[in-house]
């Protein structure tokens, strides 16, 4: 069923030129969601803790992550209130080169941040697939309200599973539902799907 | 899913006892435009008929598509303004330059005229009356929209949770709501309402325009019979990042600032 809205503009565009997903339009800012008061952590205390199945906790500090091999990525996001920014550049460190062997036996992760925002994600998601720790958006340190000092970065799903102030990776064998998961939105959230609310 | 068990639902959610997920798709409904009302000479009321719709909670939000007559569409997040009931909502929508979609709503479209809405979405930034203890509502220029669905749930249910509402606002002919807000201040004295002007105020006012600032704000209840301040921050993303952290300075408890923001 097709509902025409009288009057409203054919022929415009929601730009993007084919790169955005069902529902999108394109955005050249980059406007901020959160639910709550922005954390605000210093990278001298700052610490990502990856919890294996067994309960182990391995920590990576600040030094940590800046030993780790880190690379310069260019990738569009999407979020899931309609927005999508297209080449957006950060540098960050690749999931699975934090997670190893960690992953080999997990299928599910639950990402926790400061504030206490969790978000969940499938294993596959996150060590074969393009998942990064960003802790540089367009060239200068990464700025508290976008996630910083380090977020999670997957740009095939929306936004929300990208979850800014990262401070935790717990492996799991079961799937747990995060924070929007439990108040609405799609376990999953691929943006192609337009799977942004439970059931879609 | 029937409007009880939703409306169930989202109590349960926001009283974070559990899960409650909504596994059926949520459908996409016609909506036919009943009549408008200018708030602003930015600012339109739309009073949309939703046969179908089953109601929300104060605060959610709904997702709104448009169809051009040649398939073209567009999708966007609006804030329901009305206070929840069957088949019909309100939203009010605040022209932004450039934005195709607002200048549709609150120009363009006429009584008669229809557009897609589903939901209600959005399991957070709500309130219910069966909520206790006291809420702080805190908007900035069209934030203020769901914050208004509240006070409108608040003083029309049997709800007595000490209330208040800080709205700032470019100049006072920005401000959404003015009269409903001054009949508002007028039979509720028990809720206070302070307007805070950025660009310019009035001729009488004691406080210099400018943005949000510390000694503008209350200090929080902590504990005790009334339970902690429950606060909702809606507003552009500057105005919620700011506010938000002022709150922090406060002493209010992060985790009871509930904040919504709109960035593009």
């Amino acid at each position: 069923m097709s509902v025409i809205s009288r009057g409203f503009g054919a022929g415009h565009s929601n730009g993007g030129g084919g790169r955005l997903p069902p529902g999108q339009h394109e955005t050249h800012d980059f406007p901020v969601l959160s639910t709550g008061p922005t954390p605000q952590v210093d990278r001298s205390t700052w610490a990502l803790n990856i919890t294996d199945l067994e309960g182990s906790v391995t920590r990576w500090n600040w030094p940590d992550l800046m030993r780790a091999p880190s690379e310069d990525f260019t990738v569009d996001i999407h979020c899931v209130t309609k927005w999508s920014r297209l080449d957006t550049t950060w540098r960050g460190v690749r999931v699975n080169a934090l997670l190893g062997k960690l992953a080999d036996e997990a299928e599910y992760a639950l990402i926790r941040c400061y504030g206490g925002y969790t978000t969940n994600l499938p294993m596959g998601d996150l060590v074969d697939r393009d998942a990064w720790i960003a802790y540089k958006y367009e060239g200068t340190d990464l700025k508290p309200p976008h996630g910083g000092p380090a977020r999670l970065v997957v740009p095939h799903l929306y936004l929300w599973k990208s979850a800014k102030w990262i401070n935790g990776i717990e492996l799991r064998r079961d799937d747990q539902p995060g924070f929007w998961e439990t108040h609405g939105y799609h376990a999953y959230g691929d943006p192609w799907l337009e799977q942004r609310y439970a059931g879609d | 899913m029937p409007a009880t068990e939703r409306s169930r639902d989202a109590a349960e959610v926001h009283a974070d006892t559990g899960p409650a997920l909504r596994r059926r798709p949520i459908r996409w409904l016609p909506a036919q435009l009943q009549a408008t009302r200018m708030e602003t000479h930015l600012a339109r009321t739309l009073v949309f008929e939703v046969p179908g719709w089953s109601g929300h909670a104060a605060g959610q939000h709904v997702d709104v598509r448009l169809t051009a007559e040649d398939g073209y569409t567009a999708q966007r997040s609006y804030s329901v303004a009305s206070r929840s009931g069957p088949d019909q909502f309100e939203l009010t929508v605040q022209r932004v330059s450039g934005g195709e979609v607002s200048t549709y709503l609150t120009e363009t479209m006429l009584p008669g005229d229809r557009l897609e809405v589903r939901g209600p979405l959005g399991g957070w930034f709500q309130w219910t009356a069966r909520l206790r203890g006291p809420v702080l509502l805190l908007g900035g220029g069209s934030g203020v929209v769901p914050l208004m669905a509240m006070l409108r749930e608040r003083t029309h249910s049997d709800s007595d949770s000490p209330f208040r509402l800080i709205y700032s606002a470019r100049t006072p002919d920005h401000v959404i709501y003015t009269g409903e807000l001054h009949q508002l201040a007028q039979a509720h004295p028990d809720i206070p309402i302070t307007r805070l002007y950025t660009r310019a105020g009035l001729p009488d006012d004691t406080r210099e325009p400018g943005r949000l600032r510390i000694e503008d704000l209350p200090t929080p209840a902590h504990g005790g019979t009334v339970g902690a301040t429950r606060v909702y921050v809606c507003g552009p993303t500057g105005f919620v990042e700011h506010a938000a952290q002022l709150l922090v300075d406060r002493g209010f408890t992060p985790s009871d600032i509930r904040t919504e923001r709109f960035g593009s």
